[in-house]
């Protein structure tokens, strides 16, 4: 698939906040930054795959809730001088829909 | 027709008449650094990480080298190490950060007027800022003969060159100075296979760090390993055609010496300053801001002087280049306010430590250990139960500690009688075996949580360029999960780095976020009424947009605890147990805890647990240390039905995820005990109605024992309550983690209403004082039992007033989250945006 696919209204994830979509990939976590910016990620951290989407989110990380490794939302690299890179996936928001690209 | 509303857009005339507007960058300021050594390319460092593209810089250094770690020319020397192991910064490090770097060059004028610096080659180069920082200059004593070749300091690679040269060459060398730099000095050169004698002017090695039975150790094993030493001998003239041949002193003695290293003090660089009539004493002199009179003008390092004292040592200069680097950024909230420093001699084979005051005064008094056989001897020196001064020998394992204890202020009544046993000894079990780092393997397992190994630690330091415990954290991981390798750690930095290395500041930032203190924030939320996070941060000039993990959940807490019933707690600021009210787990699943009060339970609730683990097919259980059940294994969408089950079965969070009362532990008392004197259970089972729920900076547990047989372990919860024949003992700041420590009696009461009134007040004081995660244990021993007792005990209205604060917040506390989360609360938690599944794939 390399469609964009509708995933639901910018309004369904809080600020700061992560809501998860379920994709044969495995869980993919959805971001929303204190500007409303949105970002996706494969939902596991690069160190021991601990669920990023239940980090706390500032402003463009996420900070793993296992081992506190902060991962940048954007490309998904882990912030130095930890090393790795969780998966990241395409998105874009169209009048507060957000479409996301597998 | 456009208009210009930015300063930065320059109006374009074109040739045709014709006009626009371009935009254009800012002109950057240009800051240019004489002196190209550790504390001016660290204050370099440090504003590069606060602003990148402020300025442009310009460094020029009268060495031809790149900046190198100065404290590690003595194992250059002794050929521990090479010239290119302890280059701090290549040529590579200044190209990528836009720094043009003049090596080679020395300045000799600064015109302020015109706000240039001009080198000897005529160099020169405009300033906006300008920073000095010339180090200092090894003392080289008048006496004739001192201009002779082979007569040199001990200060750079050059000196080191010559050393290592006349080495090869000559025989018999002096060493002039018997402090920490001619020790080394003389030590390196033994090991070159040189004939070395030291000369000292009193009777005492190291006069300054150490007392002269410690003195007398050291001198005593350098003499094993070869030094000869002349005590209380002065020279008078060095004597030689072109260069030195012999040495003589005072008495009429006279010496061969083919090479003389002064190493008798060193002498603050601050001609140049001086020579542009920027105001210097002993050294130049800087505010707190390490701003010199000229305030486009900043020194630091070596060559400053703040509050009339100049350091010679690198921990102090980190520090003042940190507040430099802020001041530099234009952000104004760095300080500097002094140094306190610890000293360790860097010759490999001898351990010794020394901090602060240690000879004795009429309010002193001396804690001594000694036992020549093992060559061990310690000293610690206090005044008013406070550590001020230790002097270690053969055994400096405890320096960091003595250390950490003295810059805190620590009261240390309670641990005095086993002060000098160490650490190790003061109930961190289990850790106390690791001695004399410097004689581990490199294999020895330093850090326990993350399988960090020495050599690991040591590779990291020395690859990587570390100088403190929290660049080693940040690196290696050692030390960064429970902490309890720091002290091994910093002992391994210290004898990887060398002489001194940086300790953690004493004001402690919150996080990188800002610069103010646990404490600061705590006490400018509630004297300015700031009632959400955002409004902290705004008032509080926050460095980064939305705080970090370690922030703000802080701020989270400390905004509950001041504002109950007021302040809407801010789930995206807690960690995901307390936001999901389960515990996750490592593979992602959560575990889920019933209250049991007291850990009593019944076959109703038995069943009920039963029936959940049924229908939910719970992979595994287990009963706790908290005496409850614990249901692993479960995805966070089926959380609240599962909540909602045991919330018909009359059951609630047992909040065991939270930093917030656990459980209260109980044995089963006078009920059915032929020991019991008191009824336990009941008492357990009151204080967890009382307390549940409450939100505390940690985890806060608690137990009550029947009877002194103590079999609910109260003595070592962060409270227990032990029954007595006459009524209760409360004790507090116990805990049986990583570091076991038993708890503090704080006193006795006789009936159950006392016992809760005491219970509400030193949870609120807790609540109300305590860093946010520090648990009661370390909380305890930083401010001392006796002030517990003070607000507890001796203030009777101010611990009534206390557990009232407590009872309020602890009507809007006390809900169950799990009931919540079953009505429908925080929903988007538990269940996916969308499910984009294709079968077919």
């Amino acid at each position: 698939m390399s469609d964009w696919i509708e995933i639901g209204h910018i309004d369904e994830i809080p600020r700061l906040g992560t809501r998860v979509v379920k994709s044969n990939d495995g869980d993919i976590a959805i971001f929303r930054t204190a500007q409303d910016k949105i970002h996706a990620l494969l939902d596991k951290c690069p160190h021991k795959e601990g669920p990023l989407s239940q980090g706390i989110v500032h402003g463009d990380q996420v900070t793993c809730p296992l081992h506190e490794w902060k991962i940048q939302l954007a490309s998904g690299e882990a912030v130095a001088p930890d090393e790795g890179c969780a998966r990241n996936y395409r998105v874009r928001v169209k009048e507060g829909t957000i479409f996301l690209m597998l | 027709m456009l208009v210009a509303k930015r300063e930065n857009k320059a109006l374009i005339q074109h040739a045709e008449g014709q006009s626009f507007y371009m935009r254009l960058e800012p002109m950057k300021e240009k800051l240019v650094l004489i002196g190209n050594g550790m504390a001016g390319i660290r204050t370099l460092e440090e504003l590069l990480k606060l602003s990148p593209d402020m300025y442009e810089i310009t460094v020029f250094g009268d060495e031809p080298h790149g900046n190198y770690n100065r404290i590690l020319l003595s194992p250059v020397l002794a050929a521990e190490k090479t010239i290119d192991d302890i280059i701090l910064n290549d040529r590579q490090w200044y190209a990528d950060n836009g720094i043009t770097l003049h090596t080679g060059k020395r300045i000799t004028a600064i015109n302020r007027g015109r706000r240039t610096v001009k080198a000897e080659d005529e160099t020169e180069v405009a300033y906006d800022r300008l920073i000095i920082s010339t180090g200092s200059s090894p003392f080289i004593i008048p006496v004739p003969g001192s201009e002779l070749e082979g007569v040199i300091g001990f200060r750079d690679i050059q000196d080191v060159d010559e050393m290592l040269d006349a080495a090869k060459k000559y025989k018999h060398a002096v060493v002039i100075g018997g402090g920490l730099l001619g020790l080394e000095a003389a030590d390196g050169l033994v090991k070159q296979g040189m004939e070395v004698t030291v000369v000292h002017l009193v009777d005492t090695l190291m006069e300054r760090q150490l007392d002269s039975a410690a003195g007398a150790l050291l001198k005593n094993s350098l003499e094993e390993r070869g030094l000869k030493f002349l005590m209380e001998h002065e020279t008078e003239a060095l004597l030689g055609d072109k260069r030195v041949e012999h040495i003589r002193f005072s008495n009429g003695l006279e010496l061969p010496a083919d090479l003389v290293v002064m190493a008798v003090g060193i002498r603050p660089s601050i001609e140049l300053a001086q020579s542009a009539g920027v105001y210097s004493e002993q050294g130049i002199v800087v505010n707190d801001t390490m701003q010199t009179y000229d305030p486009r003008i900043y020194a630091v390092g070596e060559c400053a002087q703040h509050r009339n004292v100049t350091y010679g040592l690198v921990a102090p200069l980190f520090e003042q280049a940190k507040v430099c680097a802020n001041q530099l950024a234009q952000f104004g909230i760095g300080y500097y306010k002094g140094s306190v420093t610890s000293t360790k001699l860097k010759v490999s084979g001898i351990d010794l430590f020394s901090a602060g005051e240690f000879q004795q005064s009429e309010d002193t008094e001396e804690l001594l250990y000694q036992d020549p056989g093992r060559g061990v001897y310690k000293k610690v020196v206090i005044r008013n139960s406070r550590i001020i001064g230790s002097v270690l020998y053969g055994d400096t394992m405890d320096g960091p500690w003595y250390f950490q204890l003295m810059r805190d202020g620590i009261d240390i009544t309670e641990m005095r009688e086993k002060l000098l046993f160490g650490q190790g000894n003061i109930g961190d079990s289990g850790h106390s075996a690791v001695d004399q780092v410097a004689s581990l393997p490199d294999d020895a397992e330093i850090c326990g949580c993350n399988g960090v190994c020495k050599g690991d630690i040591v590779n990291a330091i020395i690859d990587k360029g570390l100088f403190t415990l929290d660049e080693v954290k940040l690196h290696t991981k050692a030390a960064a999960s429970c902490g309890s390798c720091s002290g091994v750690v910093e002992q391994i930095l210290a004898s990887t780095v060398g002489s001194d290395f940086t300790v953690s500041p004493a004001k402690k930032p919150m996080c990188g976020c800002t610069e103010y203190t646990h404490d600061e924030a705590r006490a400018t939320l509630f004297k300015y009424e700031l009632k959400d996070i955002r409004a902290v941060m705004d008032f509080m000039e926050w460095k980064t947009p939305d705080g970090c993990s370690k922030c703000r959940p802080a701020l989270n807490y400390y905004l509950l605890c001041a504002w109950p019933g007021e302040y809407v707690d801010d789930s995206r600021s807690r960690f995901i147990n307390e936001r999901m009210h389960a515990n996750i787990q490592k593979d992602g699943t959560y575990s889920v805890i019933p209250q049991m009060k007291g850990g009593m339970t019944n076959a109703a609730e038995l069943r009920a647990i039963a029936d959940v683990a049924d229908k939910y097919d719970v992979p595994e259980m287990k009963v706790t240390g908290g005496q409850r059940i614990d249901l692993f294994g479960l995805r966070k969408e089926q959380l609240p039905e599962v909540w909602a089950d045991l919330n018909t079965a009359g059951m609630i969070s047992g909040h065991a995820y939270g930093k917030s009362l656990r459980t209260v532990k109980s044995c089963i008392g006078n009920r059915w005990c032929r020991f019991g004197t008191q009824d336990s259970v009941s008492m357990a089972v009151a204080l967890e109605e009382m307390t549940w729920g409450s939100w505390t900076p940690h985890k806060f547990k608690m137990a009550v024992s029947g009877c002194p047989r103590n079999c609910a372990e109260a003595t070592i919860k962060d409270l227990g309550v032990v029954g007595i024949d006459s009524g209760w003992e409360l004790h507090v700041g116990g805990n049986g983690g990583v570091k076991v420590r038993a708890t503090d009696l704080l006193c006795k009461v006789q009936t159950q209403a006392e016992v809760l009134e005491y219970t509400a007040a030193f949870m609120q004081l807790y609540r109300e004082e305590a860093h946010y995660l520090d648990r009661t244990a370390p909380w305890i021993e930083r401010v001392g039992l006796t002030y517990i007792k003070q607000r507890l005990i001796e203030d009777g209205d101010g611990r009534a007033a206390l557990a009232k604060r407590f009872c309020i917040s602890q009507k809007f506390a006390q809900v169950d989250p799990w009931k919540e989360r079953v009505a429908g609360k925080d929903a988007h938690e538990f269940t996916p945006m969308v499910e984009i599944v294709d079968s077919s794939v």
